[in-house]
């Protein structure tokens, strides 16, 4: 009797403290929570998948979940015992207002994996417009049901999804920085690198598996290549003076980077595996920030060599470089959309830094926040949304946004302090 | 005469022993507790130092010592001018450099919370560059510094007002 008591006391002790351990600030839970988005939003039906409880993820609500997200889906009720082999009755779900419908399976396969597969149909003119089947690791269930959105997603907007992408960002808990690695939806954040000192800058990879970021772990700003499943890492620069703004050309085999190892900060390019340092510039400024552009030709960079800090633009192996930003006094932080036709950066206006958007090609600009210390846009892998760094309630944020600046959206954080967000590409399928 | 002689040489030996410098082995020890002291003793005095005493002077001790409470060189806003005011500082740091051709030092730029991370890593940069020159031109060697910057990472004061940023624009002078 007394044995059972402590026993039920010691399993209630341990519950409290799987709770407590549950709600420790171990991660930034990062959720992203569009709300509020007007306009037309095409209504559709996920059916809770066959057997779903096989998967250790609930699917249909992560498909439901991403699609809303989106600002572009409404989710239309969808009572269960509809499957992938179904032959829906259309009249049903048209007069529930759906105009796409979602069903399909969870199986556990003899080898452990998870086999999901779905139909996504065409409610209004009542045909089958995808049918699709993957066998994953458990551990992947999450990023297959990601996988299905995005072909939902693609299928009913034509744009490509970006709910299987991933992103990496910094947070700051106390005195301790973290790389965190989360799906683009904030959820299953996982810790990549944790330090006691400052880290900066991260960059993906093109192929989505290493990260370079800037580390201060050695006393000074060093550049680090680390990949990202194993945890290998290996210095890429780490030169006399600080290294630092790491940027990946677009086939991966090089980086531009600054460096001042021959005096003040300046452009420099070296290959992946830290070899075949070279200079790019030469100024008497501040040269910083190098960005390729998306077919890797050029390099928009910050440069204040005429005063005040600018962005300019350069071919990538070196050369003249023709300023790209002329409105206000301190333009920073150049990101270049995929399609190449889309510049985002940080203006100052007053005392408040804002991102904006210029149109390359015309030169027009457009605010498009409105906080007042915001840092760091990188663009989603589709060119649909702009991820940037905020300050909301005197704490760091991350904050999603359309283009035009209408949709925001704040990535929910719970403890530390969030910043540094870079995108990282699509995932292989 | 020969008395005399002998007198002498005890005046001398006396003498001798008054310095505390010799001392005969036949003769008892002066033993200190012999004295009678008066009872409340002052301050104890510190004793008198040997005849053959040498006190070294560490330059280094010295110099080093000069810049203990100097390490810190403060900004403008927006500036990488090292003020008329740190030129005392940077001074005695060039002395005690060229004193000792091993001794190296970072020079750690920092700036305030204002604006992007990365160029304020530079504007750091170019603050702590400012430093190392002023220290070169004064005849130290470029190997003995080392410019690195922190930017906006590493705030000495907290929060976001001037009195917190006039703080933060500095660069530290560090020993490797």
């Amino acid at each position: 009797m007394l044995v059972s008591v402590s026993r039920r006391r010691s399993l209630a002790a341990l519950a409290a403290l799987g709770a407590t351990l549950a709600a420790a600030p171990a991660l930034a839970q990062v959720r992203i929570d569009i709300s509020g988005v007007g306009g037309t939003r095409i209504p559709v039906a996920i059916v809770d998948f066959r057997d779903e409880a096989k998967s250790p993820q609930p699917i249909a609500g992560i498909i439901r979940a991403d699609l809303e997200r989106s600002g572009q889906f409404r989710s239309v009720d969808a009572p269960a015992g509809l499957n992938e082999t179904s032959m829906p009755a259309f009249a049903e779900w048209r007069s529930k207002q759906a105009d796409a419908l979602v069903a399909g399976t969870v199986n556990r396969l003899a080898d452990g994996r998870v086999d999901i597969r779905f139909k996504l149909w065409d409610v209004v003119k009542g045909t089958e417009l995808i049918g699709q089947a993957q066998a994953v690791h458990p551990d992947d269930a999450r990023l297959a049901a990601h996988r299905i959105a995005d072909l939902i997603y693609e299928k009913l907007t034509g744009d490509k999804g970006v709910f299987a992408t991933r992103m990496a960002y910094v947070t700051k808990t106390g005195r301790r920085y973290s790389l965190v690695i989360a799906d683009a939806d904030g959820e299953g954040a996982k810790v990549a690198l944790t330090s006691p000192e400052p880290i900066i800058s991260p960059a993906w990879a093109p192929n989505g598996r290493e990260l370079a970021y800037v580390s201060f772990e050695s006393g000074k700003a060093t550049v680090r290549v680390q990949d990202v499943q194993t945890g290998a890492r290996r210095v890429l620069a780490d030169f006399k003076g600080t290294n630092s703004a790491p940027a990946w050309a677009p086939d991966g085999s090089q980086l531009a980077l600054s460096l001042s190892r021959e005096g003040g900060t300046q452009l420099f390019a070296i290959n992946r595996d830290g070899s075949g340092v070279r200079r790019l510039a030469r100024s008497s400024a501040i040269d910083t920030e190098p960005c390729y552009s998306p077919d890797g030709t050029q390099i928009y960079f910050v440069s204040d060599r005429g005063g005040g800090p600018q962005i300019y633009r350069m071919p990538a192996g070196g050369g003249g470089a023709d300023r790209i930003t002329f409105n206000g006094t301190y333009n920073i932080s150049p990101a270049i959309s995929p399609d190449g036709r889309t510049l985002a950066y940080i203006t100052r206006t007053g005392g408040a830094f804002r991102v904006s958007v210029m149109d390359i090609a015309t030169g027009d600009s457009q605010q498009i926040s409105d906080a007042s210390e915001d840092e760091s846009p990188a663009f989603s892998p589709n060119g649909k949304l702009i991820v940037y760094a905020s300050r909301a309630g005197g704490r760091e944020v991350l904050m999603t946004t359309t283009l035009d600046g209408k949709i925001k959206t704040p990535l929910l954080i719970t403890t530390a302090e969030v910043r540094e967000p870079t995108w990282g590409p699509f995932a292989s399928q | 005469m020969k008395l005399t002689r002998y007198a002498l040489t005890l005046i001398a030996a006396a003498a001798l022993a008054g310095c505390g410098s010799t001392t005969k082995l036949d003769e008892p020890a002066p033993v200190a507790t012999a004295q009678p002291a008066p009872a409340p003793a002052p301050a104890p005095q510190p004793p008198a130092p040997a005849q053959t005493a040498v006190k070294t002077v560490d330059l280094d001790a010295q110099y080093t010592e000069q810049v203990r409470d100097k390490r810190v060189v403060y900004f403008d806003f927006d500036s990488d001018v090292v003020k008329e005011e740190f030129r005392p500082l940077v001074d005695l740091h060039a002395k005690r450099l060229n004193n000792n051709k091993k001794q190296a030092l970072t020079l750690e730029g920092h700036t305030d919370e204002r604006g992007g991370r990365e160029y304020n890593l530079a504007l750091g940069q170019r603050r702590a560059e400012a430093v190392a020159k002023s220290l070169t031109l004064l005849g130290v060697a470029g190997t003995q510094v080392e410019a690195v910057s922190f930017g906006k990472e590493r705030p000495a004061a907290q929060g976001s007002n001037e009195e917190a940023w006039s703080k933060n624009r500095r660069v530290e002078l560090k020993d490797k």
